[in-house]
C-alpha cells in the first residue's frame, strides 16, 4: 500500500507519511499559500504542486526531494488574446483568456509529457516537465467550447485528464460545465463524449446537450480503460465504451449527489462515491458523513459510515479530494472543514488522522 | 526616474527590490523593471497583460484605473506603488 499522501490544501500543501501504524505530518509546503492539487509523478519522482496565490495569481512548482526543496516553473497561461470583441460566455458576460486556477494535472505518455486542464477552460500540455506550457488549441477552437459556462466558478473548467494506459493518443477530459470530451490522436481532434448523459436541472430543450453536461470528477478503471466512472451534478453515470454512451446509475444512497468518485485499480466494478445534498444545500445527509461503495457496477450501493462522524458533520469532499492507492485497499479523503480521513480495509472503517487542517481540496497517493 | 516598489507580500513569493526606471508611462516603467526582474511580471501582469484582478498600482498616491492599457503618464519623479487589493483577501 502506498505510504505517502499529499494533501493539498487552502493554506498549503501537507506531506503525509505513515509510520508504522499512523500518518504523521512530514512536511508543510507553502505555508498559507492555497494549493488546488499536486501530482506525483512516478516515472521521475518529481512532485509538482499547484498554487493560486490570491492576489499574484497561478503558480507551479516542482520539487525532486519529496518538497524539502521547490523550484518554480512556468505556469500554463493563454496566448495573448486577439485583437477584435471581447469573448463572451453563453449568459453575455466576458470570457477572460485567463488562466484562474490549475484544475487537473497528469503524466502524459512521453517522457515529460504532462497534461494540466484549468478553471478558464484551457487544456495545456508540456513535453518537458513543465518547463513550458502550450494550449490545446485544437480543442480551444473547437466551436463547442463556446458554449461551455462556469460551474461553481465563473469560469469553465477541465478538472479531469485521463490518459488511457493502452494508448496515451487517447486522452479523456472533463469540462465543468462542458462535458465529457476525448481525443483518439494525442490531441490533434476532439470529440464530444458525453452521449448519455442530462442535466434535469436544465431547460428540457437543453437537458441532453452533450456540450453542457456538469461532470464533477470523471475516473477511469486502469484494469478495464473502456469503463469510466463520472459523478455528475445531476447524478451518477458510468460508461463501458470508453465514454462514448453513458448510463445513469440511479440508486446510490444515501444520495446520487456529489463530487469525488474514485474507482478501484483493479476490480473495474468498484468504485466509491462521496454523497451530499444537491444543490440547494451540499452538506452530508442527515449531516453524517458517508461513503458509498459499489462492487456491482453499480447495481447495489453499501453506505460505509464506520469511523466517520455521524452527527452533525457538515463536511463536503471536494472533487479531488478522494483517491485510491494501488491496492484498491487504501483509501484517503479531505473534506472541506479539514478533516482528513483513510482507510485500509477499502472503506469498511475509516480512520480520522486529522480534524484541524485547513479546506482540504484534493488528496494524492505517491503511486509507482 | 520613476522609481517602483512592491508589496512585502510579494516579496514572500519572488525577489521583487525597489528600482529605480527610465520611463515615462506606466507600462514603460513596468516593463522596464520586468526587463531587470523578469520573475515578477507574472505575479504582476496576467497573461493579456493586464494587471491581476487582485493586484493594484497606485501612481503618487493616485489608484491606477486602466488596468488593461496602463499607459498613463509618469513623471520624471514618481513613485508607483504595486500592491494587494483588498479585494482579493
Amino acid at each position: 500500500m502506498s505510504d505517502r499522501l499529499f494533501v493539498s490544501t487552502r493554506k498549503g500543501l501537507f506531506s503525509m507519511v505513515r509510520d508504522g501504524t499512523w500518518w504523521t505530518i512530514e512536511r508543510v509546503s507553502f505555508v498559507g499559500d492555497a494549493v488546488s492539487l499536486s501530482m506525483f509523478d512516478a516515472r521521475d519522482g518529481s512532485l509538482y504542486a499547484a498554487l493560486g496565490l490570491g492576489h499574484f495569481g497561478v503558480k507551479m512548482r516542482r520539487s525532486r526531494d519529496l518538497g524539502a526543496t521547490w523550484e518554480d516553473l512556468a505556469a500554463p497561461g493563454f496566448p495573448k488574446q486577439p485583437e477584435g470583441p471581447v469573448e463572451t460566455l453563453p449568459d453575455g458576460k466576458p470570457w477572460p483568456w485567463r488562466v484562474e486556477q490549475v484544475w487537473a494535472l497528469e503524466a502524459g505518455g512521453r517522457p515529460g509529457e504532462l497534461w494540466c486542464g484549468t478553471i478558464g477552460g484551457g487544456l495545456f500540455r508540456s513535453r518537458d516537465a513543465g518547463g513550458s506550457w502550450h494550449l490545446v488549441e485544437t480543442l480551444w477552437n473547437h466551436p463547442k467550447r463556446k458554449e461551455w459556462f462556469g460551474g461553481g466558478a465563473d469560469l469553465p473548467g477541465i478538472h479531469s485528464v485521463l490518459v488511457d494506459p493502452r494508448d496515451a493518443r487517447v486522452v479523456r477530459i472533463g469540462v465543468s460545465c462542458g462535458g465529457a470530451w476525448r481525443t483518439e490522436d494525442g490531441g490533434e481532434t476532439w470529440t464530444l463524449s458525453s452521449k448519455g448523459m442530462f442535466a434535469e436541472y436544465m431547460p428540457p430543450q437543453r437537458r441532453d446537450d452533450e456540450s453542457i453536461q456538469d461532470p464533477h470528477r470523471i475516473v477511469q478503471s486502469p484494469s478495464r480503460p473502456d469503463r469510466l466512472w463520472t459523478q455528475h451534478h445531476n447524478g451518477v453515470f458510468r460508461s463501458d465504451d470508453g465514454g462514448r454512451n453513458w448510463v445513469c446509475i440511479p440508486n446510490v444512497v444515501p444520495a446520487v449527489f456529489g463530487f469525488a468518485v474514485a474507482v478501484h485499480p483493479t476490480e473495474p466494478d468498484t468504485a466509491w462515491l462521496v454523497p451530499a445534498i444537491k444543490d440547494d444545500q451540499r452538506v452530508p445527509v442527515d449531516a453524517r458523513v458517508v461513503v458509498a461503495r459499489t462492487r456491482d457496477a453499480g447495481a447495489t450501493w453499501q453506505p460505509l459510515t464506520r469511523g466517520l462522524p455521524q452527527t452533525h458533520a457538515y463536511d463536503i469532499v471536494f472533487r479531488h479530494a478522494l483517491d485510491v492507492d494501488d491496492t484498491g485497499s487504501r483509501l484517503a479523503m479531505g473534506s472541506t472543514t479539514g478533516s482528513l480521513w483513510t482507510s485500509d480495509d477499502g472503506g469498511d472503517a475509516w480512520t480520522c488522522v486529522s480534524n484541524h487542517l485547513p479546506p482540504i481540496y484534493a488528496v494524492r497517493f505517491a503511486r509507482g | 526616474m520613476p522609481s517602483i516598489v512592491f508589496t512585502s507580500a510579494l516579496q514572500r513569493h519572488v525577489d521583487c527590490p525597489a528600482d529605480t526606471v527610465a520611463a515615462t508611462t506606466l507600462r514603460a516603467a513596468l516593463e522596464a523593471y520586468f526587463a531587470r526582474h523578469e520573475k515578477t511580471r507574472a505575479y504582476v501582469l496576467d497573461e493579456q497583460g493586464a494587471l491581476r484582478h487582485h493586484v493594484v498600482v497606485f501612481v503618487d498616491g493616485v489608484q491606477v484605473r486602466d488596468r488593461a492599457a496602463l499607459d498613463e503618464s509618469v513623471g520624471p519623479g514618481a513613485e508607483i506603488y504595486v500592491m494587494q487589493a483588498l479585494s482579493g483577501g
